[in-house]
């Protein structure tokens, strides 16, 4: 799916638990999250502490858009 | 037993109308056979016969893709035909995708089997070989003493297995390249076991599932203006309004979904859920934003991060769906998103 | 490590007043007697039980696992360590077995990922639990119950139902008609028996997603531990019990816990073309950091042993397709040899990507089928279960029920139909 925007020059970026599937499939920015049921967030936490949690992955995605790239990225 | 009714399709050119100059010709069909027709009439013998022949310029097919196959399909149904054969093209690429094209709408539409045959690199080939059985062919035309008889194998054996004729080397015809279930001789934990001893002996063995190789896409160009943007969220976590009013599947989604969200200030669990079935979903239903990170996006926008959220998301279940569909509702939403001046993609995954 | 498997063959299952093998191998159970072992009053608002048999016209859904009612006559602990019985260490003495029986768990539905069994028909092909004499217990929950529990209670009714059936049996003075006499030595002896064999270590990957993804070892959730050794004879008693939710397909009931046919496959060779040095489970977790962690650290083990070639096999689908991949990877890094079994996801016309993920290191893959595949399931005249869910079991779409009662699903919702542990003969090609 990641690929198939992006084929239209939208650059995407892809927040993701398992980087290395979405390294194989081929994503060009890829963003780190916490755990497959909680990809943003983390249910251990608090509800603020999630937020925060939210947040940074959020800004980097953010910042990951703003980067170019000419090849795959883990950032 | 009443011989088999069949209709051939060939162009202007095996049709005797003409060559390049004859290309445009629009869609016509004669009784009984023409052309190479005559060799596969000889060929069927008793088995069948060939009821009528329809004809179509390959540029007029190319130019009219649309038109010229409902012309064609209503000039082929009028012969009332059991099924239809096209070509062989050999290495002819206009024809050869207008072969596979009008067997795949025979198919298709008509419900009828249709095979086709052609040299194993026309383009036609490549496009057709996952939906229509293509006997491979030779080169030119000087092939047809060969072609005739394997098509008429071919043709003959889907008919009798009512479209599973088995194993390409079997039935003859080119690869499809689908995967598809067998019974083995063995169960798989032998076949493992003595795979394993053939590698670390060092002889020959045969893997059931050779590795894919990923294709690439080039990455979009970086946002330079990033508080004018406008960013749409995409996800394959499932997250959908309570509910799953589109009933997208549990696994191996069929569909996607698009929701308006320009009221929505956070994926709340009184009013989104997750329907994906491949992970644990109590953390995302107590909390859908930990998937679909709606409020800390209206909140980065509030901020002036970015300038706006698109007002719709897109939503599908990653679990177990292929990639061919992943693919396809990529491409239907990025058309959309293209049209709509969407800036930047964020998409999650679980 | 010593055990002998006494295995009794069950031909046919009926009611009775108590619970014994007759002469002929008919399977007489006392259904009271077997409802009151399998009950639990604070989880269940009704259990009941019923009888299904190969070649009748009977569905099974929504099924939750499958055991194969066994119980230990000599030797240390007692089947299902950890769940049943204390945790002391299994896998030597004697154990009885009931070959060709199973208990079957069915009731209202868990997740979205239970099965279905058909006796017969198309799906009869598809599972193994088709060719079983059949106890399958009904379970409605009490209301407001939390499934992670409704999951345990089923679980445990399940264990409890095999271990009443096989230990009546055996009370009742069954007679036994196999000995299978499993042995494995220490490392270093094993390496001394065989020095010119290839050392083969089987690496049992255990699905460890989440509450209701998940598996025990000795009672033991495995998403908290390390990859580690486990003899192969301690399967057998049942150290190792699906608690698992996933698509039906490709999850491993307990049973075919039980039965592994990778271990029987291996001991089968040793000694003969290969030097079998033992088994390593480990899991598939959600986390990339314990992906890596659980991959390195059972690539080391293996090393460790000594191990020249590795079976692996995988549980479950998608992001367990990264750890396959990732154990394989590792592996092969190590200069050991690995061969791979799994299943496919390659859409109904066959024609997508397989695995989630891949490696050109993955040289050596068997595939237990394409779980996306359509198959039509005529009417069975009786349905044992609830089918009120079977469009929203994975695997099943809208309007897969029919109104003649036949149903469209994909192969997915059969249990057991592309097993990963290749307990059945299904593979794939490419046509």
């Amino acid at each position: 799916m990641v690929k198939a925007i992006e084929s239209y020059g939208i650059p995407v970026v892809h927040i993701c638990t398992i980087v290395p599937i979405s390294m194989t499939v081929g994503a060009n920015r890829i963003v780190p999250s916490v755990a497959i049921p909680y990809p943003l967030g983390d249910a251990a936490k608090t509800p603020e502490e999630e937020k925060g949690i939210r947040r940074s992955i959020l800004e980097k995605a953010i910042k990951a858009l703003q980067t170019p790239v000419m090849e795959q990225t883990v950032f | 037993m009443a011989k088999i009714r069949v209709v051939h399709y060939i162009n202007q050119f095996f049709a005797g109308i003409g060559g390049e100059d004859k290309a445009d010709i629009t869609p016509q069909s004669r009784n009984g056979a023409a052309g190479p027709g005559l060799a596969f009439a000889k060929e069927f013998g008793d088995a069948a016969e060939i009821v009528g022949t329809v004809i179509c310029g390959d540029s007029y097919y190319a130019e009219n893709i649309k038109t010229a196959q409902t012309e064609i399909l209503k000039l082929i149904a009028a012969f009332e035909p059991d099924a239809v054969i096209t070509g062989p093209a050999f290495n002819a690429g206009r024809y050869g995708t207008a072969a596979g094209g009008v067997a795949e709408a025979v198919t298709k539409t008509l419900g009828i089997p249709a095979i086709s045959g052609m040299y194993h690199e026309n383009p036609g080939a490549d496009l057709f070989k996952k939906s229509v059985f293509i006997a491979p062919v030779s080169d030119s035309a000087r092939g047809i003493k060969t072609a005739v008889p394997a098509m008429t194998k071919l043709l003959l054996r889907v008919i009798e297995t009512k479209g599973n004729p088995g194993s390409p080397e079997d039935a003859g015809y080119i690869p499809r390249g689908v995967r598809v279930n067998i019974f083995n001789e063995k169960t798989g934990a032998e076949r493992a076991v003595e795979m394993l001893v053939k590698k670390l002996n060092g002889e020959e063995y045969e893997t059931e599932y050779p590795m894919p190789e990923f294709d690439r896409v080039k990455p979009g160009d970086a946002v330079t203006d990033m508080k004018n943007a406008t960013i749409a969220l995409v996800t394959s976590g499932g997250i959908v309004p309570k509910g799953n009013p589109d009933h997208i599947e549990a696994s191996s989604a069929m569909k996607y979904g698009k929701y308006e969200m320009e009221s929505v200030h956070s994926a709340d669990s009184a009013n989104f859920a997750t329907a994906h079935g491949g992970y644990d979903p109590t953390y995302a239903n107590a909390d859908p934003n930990r998937v679909l990170p709606v409020d800390t996006m209206r909140t980065m926008e509030k901020e002036g991060v970015f300038k706006k959220l698109y007002k719709y998301f897109y939503t599908t279940v990653g679990n177990g769906t292929s990639i061919a569909n992943a693919k396809k509702f990529g491409l239907e939403i990025g058309a959309e998103l293209k049209k709509d001046g969407v800036d930047a993609v964020i998409l999650t995954s679980t | 490590m010593k055990l002998e498997l006494e295995r009794a063959k069950v031909k046919n299952i009926v009611w009775g007043e108590t619970t014994a093998l007759l002469p002929d191998g008919t399977l007489r159970i006392c259904k009271e007697d077997l409802l009151e072992a399998a009950a639990d009053r604070v989880c269940f608002k009704s259990i009941g039980a019923e009888l299904a048999r190969p070649g009748e016209s009977v569905r099974i859904c929504p099924v939750k696992d499958v055991i194969e009612p066994r119980c230990k006559t000599e030797g240390q602990g007692q089947v299902f360590p950890g769940m049943l019985s204390g945790v002391e260490t299994v896998g030597s003495g004697k154990t009885f077995v009931l070959s060709g029986a199973a208990v079957v768990t069915c009731g209202r539905i868990v997740g979205f990922q239970e099965g279905i069994i058909d006796m017969q028909g198309t799906g009869a092909d598809y599972t193994p639990f088709s060719k079983t004499m059949n106890a399958v217990l009904v379970i409605e929950p009490n209301d407001g119950i939390e499934p992670h529990e409704y999951e345990k209670a089923c679980r445990m009714a399940g264990l409890r139902a095999a271990y009443f059936i096989a230990s009546s049996v055996w009370k009742a003075g069954a007679s036994v008609s196999e000995t299978e006499v499993y042995e494995l030595p220490s490392f270093t002896e094993s390496a001394k028996s065989f020095p010119d064999l290839p050392k083969v270590v089987y690496i049992y990957m255990l699905q460890t997603q989440g509450l209701l993804h998940d598996t025990y070892v000795y009672g033991v959730d495995a998403k908290k531990m390390l990859p580690t050794f486990i003899h192969p004879n301690e399967t057998m008693d049942g150290a190792v019990i699906s608690g698992n939710c996933v698509s039906a397909c490709d999850k491993n009931s307990t049973y075919i816990h039980l039965n592994n046919p990778v271990i029987k496959s291996l001991y089968e060779h040793h000694g003969k073309d290969l030097n079998f040095v033992g088994v390593i489970i480990t899991n598939e977790n959600v986390t990339l950091a314990d992906k890596q962690r659980s991959s390195s650290y059972t690539a080391k083990l293996a090393a460790m042993l000594g191990a020249d070639g590795a079976v692996v096999s995988e549980e479950g689908f998608g992001n367990p397709d990264a750890d396959l991949i990732l154990n394989c990877r590792k592996l092969e890094k190590c200069g050991i040899k690995t061969t791979l079994i799994t299943d496919e996801y390659a859409g109904r016309d066959g024609a997508s990507q397989s695995l989630a993920d891949a490696s050109p290191l993955a040289d050596a893959v068997v595939t237990a089928g394409n779980a996306n595949m359509i198959v039509r399931l005529p009417k069975q005249d009786r349905l044992i279960g609830f089918d009120d869910y079977i469009d929203v079991l994975s695997g099943g779409f809208d309007g897969s029920l029919h109104e003649d009662g036949s149903i469209e699903v994909e192969l997915q919702a059969i249990t057991g139909a592309t097993c990963e542990l290749g307990f059945g003969k299904l593979g794939g090609r490419t046509w």
